[in-house]
């Protein structure tokens, strides 16, 4: 057996969850089991697909706009920036949102759960962060569903967000939650972020200013990837 | 002064509402000169396909150059696995990249793979049979112990295509990198 020369870094749960997390049922049979080896960057993981303005339509932001009626449920903003760890901007990127309806269900097949589906709400949506590095979207608040992780289990509402940056090795996918939500305590997925200041990042924030008036809730939720480094080579 | 970071989440089973939609497999046309399929599955430690994951992946063009728009060769598709738990996607074998020493890498292809029960994303990289020289002398393919580099090739099938299968855990898991 020769040693490998790349290092080997142990999977700790600290700022992202760990893969392997018991309580979360669907980790068990999908974490890796061995250690992931240390890969020293190249062009391969400082670059990244460029999706700019040019990948997206006007109404894409909006998804209570996408049919002839507005979807049920409570009508809100969802903005934010989405910058680099040394604060910078992620201009020009691509944010892809997707999430259940008003009443908990996705429209999706494999979805079982019995509340109704909404025909005026797809539930995906795709921005392009201005030269700030802010999006916005506008959609309704997701309810809370059922799930088969344990008895009665049930996920908070949240919404599902991809983000690009500039490097491939940047990539996030991640999910918003909404203040205060009950369901926190007993949610594996969320749980899995052992850190509870980093939990607290998941969480949008109710904001008055975004807010429109006579029309919607605003909450902020801010984004921060990873900065891009040079990792030097082992020997 | 350092922001901290955004924890990742799993995609969870209802990806395809907000991933598959515009972005697809076809990184080239079917009849594009050097056109190669890649397909494979994602399979759990039971054995057992993935039904419900996401690979991404992201490529140099054929002169190993990595694309800065989205116009001509974006360099960058994405597969659902469905059925049996099956990715496929249409591009072409990219060209050498340099190394960060200064040399030059072998052919390869990086990929990410998310899916229900993956709380982040999982990152590695296919490199081709065909292209054993190049391979020989790769130093990410030569740091690893004979068993685990061959997670990391692709092989040729009867039909032109290339297969490769993503283990997630296993004696012959593939080879997951940390970034």
């Amino acid at each position: 057996m020769i040693a490998p020369r790349l290092r080997e870094v142990p999977d700790i749960g600290d700022d992202d969850p760990p893969y392997l997390f018991e309580d979360y049922v669907g980790t068990r049979l999908r974490a890796p089991r061995r250690p992931l080896l240390l890969l020293p960057h190249s062009l391969s993981e400082l670059t990244g697909p460029v999706y700019g303005h040019e990948s997206v339509g006007g109404l894409d932001h909006d998804l209570t706009l996408q049919h002839g009626g507005q979807p049920q449920g409570q009508r809100i903003v969802v903005s934010g920036r989405v910058l680099e760890e040394d604060g910078r901007p992620v201009r020009d990127s691509l944010v892809e949102i997707w999430q259940a309806n008003a009443a908990g269900r996705y429209r999706h097949d494999v979805d079982g759960h019995d509340a109704p589906l909404d025909p005026n709400f797809d539930g995906a949506g795709r921005c392009v962060t201005d030269d700030e590095g802010r999006y916005r979207f506008v959609t309704v608040k997701p309810g809370a569903y059922p799930w088969q992780n344990h008895v009665n289990a049930w996920r908070p509402a949240h919404i599902h967000f991809s983000l690009f940056g500039r490097a491939f090795s940047q990539r996030l996918v991640t999910q918003m939650y909404f203040p205060d939500d009950p369901l926190f305590p007993y949610d594996p997925i969320f749980g899995s972020v052992r850190d509870p200041e980093a939990r607290r990042r998941l969480i949008g924030s109710f904001d008055l200013e975004t807010t429109v008036p006579d029309h919607a809730l605003g909450f902020r939720f801010d984004i921060v990837l990873r900065g891009v480094e040079a990792t030097p080579l082992e020997g | 002064m350092r922001l901290p970071i955004t924890p990742s989440q799993t995609v969870g089973p209802y990806l395809s509402i907000g991933l598959l939609g515009t972005i697809g497999p076809a990184l080239v046309r079917a009849d594009a000169t050097g056109a190669t399929r890649i397909r494979g599955r994602v399979l759990d430690g039971a054995r057992e396909p993935v039904p419900d994951a996401l690979v991404e992946l992201w490529q140099a063009d054929t002169n190993g150059c990595y694309a800065t728009s989205t116009t001509g060769f974006t360099g960058f598709g994405r597969s659902g696995t469905v059925d049996g738990g099956s990715f496929e996607f249409v591009t072409v074998k990219p060209g050498r990249v340099p190394a960060p020493d200064g040399g030059l890498q072998a052919p390869h292809v990086n990929v990410g793979v998310f899916a229900r029960g993956l709380l982040k994303r999982l990152f590695t990289r296919i490199y081709f049979p065909d292209e054993s020289e190049a391979n020989a002398a790769d130093a990410i393919l030569s740091a690893l112990d004979p068993s685990l580099r061959e997670t990391l090739v692709a092989r040729a099938e009867a039909d032109g295509s290339l297969r490769f299968d993503i283990r997630l855990q296993g004696d012959d898991q593939t080879v997951f990198f940390a970034l």
